[in-house]
């Protein structure tokens, strides 16, 4: 057993763990923070998606019992402030960019990031070829890219006008 | 036709849950003193068990229980036999299984429950699950519909009378048949094969039982699209007790297309383990027991024929088609049979059909609904041929499809396999796409695609589908504060039933829309419904909430008329108001409902309370509607790599009357999603052990955000006549017609180097290999 203190979505939380426990488990368990799923057993699907650190990874595939004391975990609750959608959470809802509403937290996290790392600017095609980690059964993805785009765009980030109406 | 005209889309109100991780699914409920069930799975094909030794898993930490098929059988559960049978639809009688939610001596196939664990943790559960011994002696294996036929062929089912065979299919006229392929110019013959696909909904299923052993009463949280349908099966053939003791909720549910339109064996094991245990017991599928338990899609190969003259004059087909049933007639097996013959003359003026399909049983997991439920499978039959005839007689693939293609005057019109289309307009349909999508510059687009060194192909696909099936009861009730729900029978999960209704009632009532609050999924709460499936639902749940809102307002004219003081045939509703007509008097619907509730006043002789229920009736018994449409595809292909790019993807669809534009298109996405994965990605596969080769994602492909192009989609309107909103479904349409649709763009575009037959999936290895085989005959030539 580890015992370990972590900042999750700002604040101060201190849980014990197994050994074998990974992360999504940590949080869905001890944590309760139930936004975060799991849809495969192998890393394939994305839906566990959370930042370490600032950091995107799946978080089925991290042991919790490896991260550094004062580790910064932060999932899907702690995205909307003070009750208000951040600009991605909007984006999605607005371009129809959910329908089962599972896989959407892993993309949300991931298209945050996402538009963090690319201040120059994003495409549909750089949206779709960043998204190769995520599964989506519902949505054919389209309304996620334009989602991510018009996200982005509202975060400040260049994207061409015709691909935000798009 | 008309386009729909339809205000801005702003979000739905489902959406915020989702979107800020507040969604409640299955596995998100943490219930107090909860246990955890793991599976023991069958890891042969085709077994008997001599033995089972639960010695060591029974003392393992934490372990509570380690039930077996015997004690299933000392407990009095039942088996669950189909939810219905072919014969229910006119079909023949068939040989329906009767499966036991733990097998006791013989495994059928791979992930056959053999036994369950119930321990303290999940991962307690797992570790004990592995150390159940069983003691199997192996059988012969058979996986293949046609090679289970066989007379040699293993036998899966020692009563069944015909063999591996559960029954035979048979539809249209094989004389007249006979005669027109007699009499035709042109006859070519294809096999086809749309092979077994997993509906890998993302959620896995998952499912908590409830005991409470005071009231004797059940409770099972299920990821499930059709609470009471599983409520029926569980409470009445496994736990034989009274619906009333039996509760099943449904909350979230992460996509379903099919695979949870009906109870697994897990739903009704975690129940039995919670009363043996007397603590509430939960299962959540891994993915890769998913991959393995799940009910599986399609898997039919056909021997198709179609007979036509050198003018393009379609005379006839004829069908010969294996379904692989699996191991089990499972769940709702039996559309997929139906509707795999049943759709098959599409949108066409085919005189003649001889189709027969026979459903056999293997050695795999069992096969039920997956989005489309035949429809594609017949799509894919018709559409390939028409591609094959076009290039036999060297025409125009759309100019063969128009020229047969039914006209809306022709309306109703009643196929030869007893389809009665209302109405469709499936030549203009295609016009429109041809003129859209460019048809006539796609030479210019192929010889640019070849400078580039591509092989460019394209197709044209017709598509009709059925949709509506079973009745359906939907409910308004006003609460005493005049807020109201909507009570509903249909089961959303993913499909915005809670915008979409919850917009009508706003708009038809004049109440604000965060006035409604949206109830589903919790047999407690609603009397009665049959949940989301075969696109359904904008029909059928529609229909019976408009007739809810009429009976709703019939009711509270009777309060008007008592407080206005007025003839109660004078009193009539508008704008949310029941005014007396010729006069000003009015009181507000939302004030009558509050008067409803108060405890003296009219509603003494009234009765108390405001609320109306409706119920809207489709196929069986009543006319379901017809959805249909047109998809355009184009593709290039790399003739060194085999490497497949879908460029362009129009779909037009036909929905009838539009409730919501956006949400429409977000299934068409989603269809032509599934369909393409079909196409290019998706297959179930078993070795020649029975063995599960595509037991995880790294191993079945699912389509991913750069596998698909931009859909330019466009919604059409040609109302249907057999409903009073003049709606058609929605949620299968893409998934039907985009699997032949990418496969004729794949071999229009290698056909000129003597690629003449692609299975699905079409990978990229696949089409590699096929290229090459043909680079050799024609070096060889």
């Amino acid at each position: 057993m580890t015992t370990l203190t972590l900042s999750v979505n700002g604040s101060t939380r201190r849980v014990t763990t197994e050994d074998r426990t990974l992360l999504v488990d940590l949080l869905r368990g001890p944590l309760g923070l139930t936004g975060t799923h799991v849809g495969c057993d192998t890393s394939q699907c994305g839906a566990c998606v959370v930042r370490l650190n600032g950091e995107t990874v799946k978080s089925c595939s991290v042991l919790a019992a490896t991260l550094d004391d004062g580790a910064m975990v932060e999932t899907i609750e702690g995205v909307a402030s003070d009750g208000a959608l951040h600009p991605m959470q909007q984006a999605f809802s607005e371009c129809h960019a959910l329908q089962c509403g599972f896989c959407t937290p892993g993309f949300v996290i991931t298209a945050i990031d996402m538009a963090e790392r690319h201040p120059e600017g994003l495409s549909a095609a750089i949206v779709r070829a960043e998204l190769k980690g995520n599964l989506c059964r519902c949505t054919g993805y389209q309304n996620i890219v334009a989602a991510v785009l018009q996200g982005a765009a509202a975060m400040g980030v260049p994207v061409p006008e015709r691909e935000v109406s798009q | 036709m008309t386009k729909p005209s339809q205000p801005p889309f702003t979000g739905r109100t489902e959406d915020r849950r989702f979107l800020t991780g507040a969604g409640r699914f299955v596995d998100d409920i943490e219930l107090g003193r909860q246990a955890y069930m793991a599976l023991v799975l069958s890891t042969h094909a085709h077994a008997e068990i001599r033995g089972i030794d639960t010695t060591t898993a029974a003392a393992m930490p934490g372990v509570l229980a380690v039930l077996t098929g015997a004690d299933v059988l000392a407990d009095g559960l039942g088996p669950v036999p189909p939810f219905f049978m072919p014969k229910l639809w006119g079909g023949p009688d068939g040989y329906g299984t009767l499966r036991p939610i733990l097998v006791t001596d013989h495994v059928r196939c791979v992930g056959d429950r053999v036994a369950i664990v119930i321990a303290e943790t999940r991962d307690e559960a797992r570790l004990a699950a592995e150390a159940v011994d069983i003691d199997y002696a192996p059988l012969p294996v058979v996986t293949g519909a046609r090679a289970a036929l066989a007379d040699d062929a293993p036998r899966l089912w020692a009563d069944c009378p015909t063999g591996n065979l559960s029954c035979t299919l048979r539809l249209g006229d094989a004389a007249a048949t006979a005669q027109a392929f007699a009499q035709a110019e042109v006859t070519l013959k294809r096999r086809l094969i749309s092979p077994r696909v997993a509906p890998s909904s993302l959620e896995p299923r998952a499912c908590i039982g409830v005991h409470d052993a005071a009231e004797d009463r059940f409770t099972l949280y299920t990821s499930s699209q059709d609470p009471h349908g599983f409520r029926a099966v569980i409470a009445r053939n496994v736990l034989k007790i009274a619906e009333s003791r039996l509760r099943v909720v449904s909350p979230d549910v992460g996509g379903g297309f099919g695979l949870k339109a009906h109870m697994h064996p897990e739903d009704a094991l975690v129940l039995w383990a919670a009363r043996r245990v007397g603590r509430p017991v939960k299962w959540t599928a891994t993915r890769s027991e998913a991959l393995l338990t799940d009910t599986q899609g399609r898997g039919q190969e056909v021997e198709a024929e179609i007979a036509l003259d050198r003018d393009g004059t379609v005379r006839g087909v004829r069908v010969e088609a294996w379904h692989n049933l699996g191991a089990y007639f499972w769940g709702t097996a039996t559309p997929p049979i139906f509707f795999s013959l049943q759709l098959i003359p599409n949108t066409y003026t085919i005189p003649a059909v001889d189709l027969t399909t026979h459903a056999v049983f293997t050695n795999t997991a069992p096969m039920s609904v997956y989005r489309g439920a035949g429809r594609p499978e017949a799509t894919f039959v018709i559409e390939r041929l028409m591609d094959e005839a076009a290039a036999e007689i060297g025409m125009d693939p759309a100019e063969l499809r128009l020229r047969n293609t039914i006209a809306p005057e022709a309306m109703p019109f009643t196929t030869p396999t007893g389809m009665t289309y209302d109405s469709g307009d499936f030549g203009g349909m295609i016009r429109i796409a041809l003129d859209r999508g460019d048809w006539a510059g796609f030479a210019a687009r192929r010889d640019a695609a070849k400078g580039r060194g591509r092989l460019r192909g394209r197709s044209i696909t017709s598509y009709v589908e059925v949709a509506g099936v079973m009745n359906e009861r939907m409910e308004i009730r006003f609460d005493p504060d005049g807020a109201l729900s909507i009570i509903a029978g249909t089961h959303s999960h993913g499909q915005g039933h809670a915008t979409v209704f919850s917009q009508m009632v706003a708009d038809w009532l004049s109440v604000p829309l965060d006035s409604i609050r949206y109830v589903q999924g919790d047999t407690d709460t609603v009397l009665i419904g049959r949940g989301t499936f075969a696109a359904r639902s904008s029909m059928l749940g529609g229909t019976a909430l408009m007739r809810a809102k009429d009976a709703l307002i019939e009711r509270a004219k009777d309060m008007a008329a008592i407080v206005l003081e007025a003839d109660r045939a004078a009193v009539e509703f508008s704008d949310g108001m029941l005014r007396v007509t010729g006069t000003n008097k009015a009181i507000p619907l939302t004030e009558v409902a509050k008067l409803y509730y108060l405890p003296a006043g009219p509603a003494n002789a009234l009765g108390i309370g405001l609320s109306g229920a409706g119920t809207a009736a489709g196929k069986p018994g009543a006319a379901p509607n017809y959805p249909n449409g047109v998809i355009l595809c184009e593709v290039e292909v790399d003739p060194e790599t085999g490497a497949i790019v879908v460029d362009r993807m129009l779909a037009l669809d036909d929905v009838g009357r539009v409730l919501n534009s956006t949400i429409c298109e977000g299934q068409i996405h989603g269809g032509i999603a599934q369909g393409l994965g079909q196409a290019l990605l998706e297959e179930v596969t078993y070795d020649e052990d029975g063995q599960l080769t595509s037991g995880s994602f790294m191993d079945y492909g699912l389509p991913r955000a750069g596998h698909m192009p931009h859909i330019e989609s466009h919604l059409l309107e040609v109302p249907c006549t057999t409903n009073p909103l003049g709606v058609k479904g929605i949620g299968e349409s893409g998934a039907i017609g985009a699997p032949v649709a990418i496969v004729n763009a794949i071999l229009d575009a290698v056909r000129p180097l003597g690629v003449g037959s692609l299975d699905m999936p079409v990978t990229q290895v696949r089409l590699w290999s096929a290229l090459r085989a043909a680079e050799e005959m024609r070096g060889a030539a």
